[in-house]
């Protein structure tokens, strides 16, 4: 079980390259997990004790907006990260998720893979360079999002 | 070059601020030959002329189409027209998609808001000629759902085994249930081999910088990248200089360029 865990890790593009080691020491922060079809993963303001790696599906982050109701700010597809509220105090959610689609997760527990972070400062700082990547990318298409590329302006 | 007559079979509304004109010639009934990615300027009689990208089949011999938003003093007046208006052509202008050159590889069609007019033509060609191309596919962005052009279109190509088409929107209520987020995300996401792929790249210039780049991480080599540039064109004939870009003008040298040759000036905000 265990082994298979550390495969479906491994494979998962986020962790492509990363030392084998490192993989099978946070092996245990992690499980398997399935959302239906619109099914709510998180809510804003909750504590984010988890967060996913996605296998399968599509799960869209939102917001309730008053007077407009629920946005959806940006989609997440397999091959990517959702989440890292885990990683920045005050550990709460900003934003809604909700499953999209049926989808299949890697569900890491937060507190339990800071706590490897800080035992391993080699892999913190491994983690902490692949994170800093995605937010990187997100802040980038939020950016754009922001500009109305498509707007009559443009 | 004087203009040919060509009257309006038909304006259909494709979105809130975009339309289509389906022309037929008003000499001899035949709208003459282009290729995928070349323009027209169109001419509204009294009010003025503007530059529109050919969006139909290439190999369709008997109507033209012209999509285009309703943003300017001419674009505004081609809107009101009705059937049996007539406007006056002058093309097909410029260079076109490298869909010959294409052939025996994966096509890379990114699109972004009205830049899937232009590259429409090149799908037409593309899926007329299926079996001599690896995978298509075709990545389009739009503001919201409601600003999605050729809907039915893209409906229809989805439902296509040999196509991979992916939909992204800017924002969206809860009732859309696909992709949101920019199109450069998508290229990210696409199946596709870099080594063996050409790209037509057609949008926002913004949106053809930061797609570019994607394609880039990707790994996909300039020369096998094409986009198409936008800049104001009058004469058509780089004749005036309105669009020069750096060495070139877009109306004849482009509007699509191989983005090898274009790359040490896009974006540069003293060109």
């Amino acid at each position: 079980m265990i082994e298979n865990l550390e495969r479906i890790i491994a494979e998962h593009s986020f962790f492509h390259g990363m030392d084998e080691r490192h993989i099978r020491f946070i092996v245990g922060c992690a499980k398997n997990v399935r959302f239906e079809e619109g099914q709510m993963i998180f809510r804003e303001g909750d504590p984010a004790v988890h967060f996913y790696f996605l296998r399968e599906g599509m799960v869209s982050l939102e917001l309730m907006v008053p007077n407009r109701g629920r946005a959806i700010l940006q989609t997440v597809a397999p091959g990517e990260v959702v989440g890292w509220s885990w990683l920045v105090a005050p550990y709460r959610w900003h934003f809604d998720g909700r499953a999209l689609l049926a989808t299949r997760a890697l569900a890491f527990d937060g507190k339990c893979l800071l706590a490897k972070c800080e035992e391993d400062h080699d892999l913190g700082y491994e983690i902490l360079k692949r994170f800093t990547s995605v937010v990187s990318e997100r802040l980038e298409v939020t950016r754009l999002q922001l500009l109305d590329l498509y707007g009559s302006a443009a | 070059m004087i203009p040919r007559p060509f009257r309006i079979q038909s304006v259909r509304k494709e979105t809130a601020d975009t339309f289509t004109l389906d022309l037929k010639s008003a000499d001899d009934g035949r709208p003459g030959a282009f290729a995928p990615g070349q323009f027209n300027m169109l001419y509204v009689f009294g009010v003025g002329e503007v530059p529109i990208s050919i969006s139909s089949d290439p190999r369709d011999g008997s109507t033209l189409k012209h999509t285009t938003r309703a943003v300017g003093t001419v674009t505004k007046a081609l809107e009101r027209l009705k059937k049996g208006d007539t406007v006056g052509i002058r093309g097909p202008f410029g260079s076109s998609w490298p869909v010959e050159e294409a052939r025996g590889r994966d096509c890379v069609i990114v699109a972004g808001g009205i830049g899937l007019a232009p590259l429409r033509s090149a799908l037409y060609f593309l899926l007329a000629s299926r079996e001599s191309y690896q995978k298509i596919v075709l990545l389009y962005g739009a503001r919201t759902p409601e600003d999605i052009l050729y809907r039915p279109e893209l409906e229809r190509w989805r439902s296509q085994f040999d196509l991979d088409v992916r939909v992204t929107v800017d924002r969206a209520g809860h009732e859309w249930r696909g992709p949101v987020g920019v199109v450069p995300a998508l290229v990210r996401r696409a199946g596709f081999d870099p080594a063996n792929a050409t790209a037509m790249v057609c949008g926002p210039e913004v949106m053809l910088r930061f797609t570019v780049r994607e394609l880039e991480n990707r790994g996909m080599d300039h020369r096998h990248i094409y986009i198409s540039m936008e800049r104001n064109m009058k004469c058509a004939i780089g004749f005036c200089g309105h669009c020069q870009f750096g060495p070139t003008f877009v109306c004849k040298d482009g509007p699509v360029f191989g983005y090898d040759r274009i790359a040490p000036i896009l974006g540069k905000a003293e060109v």
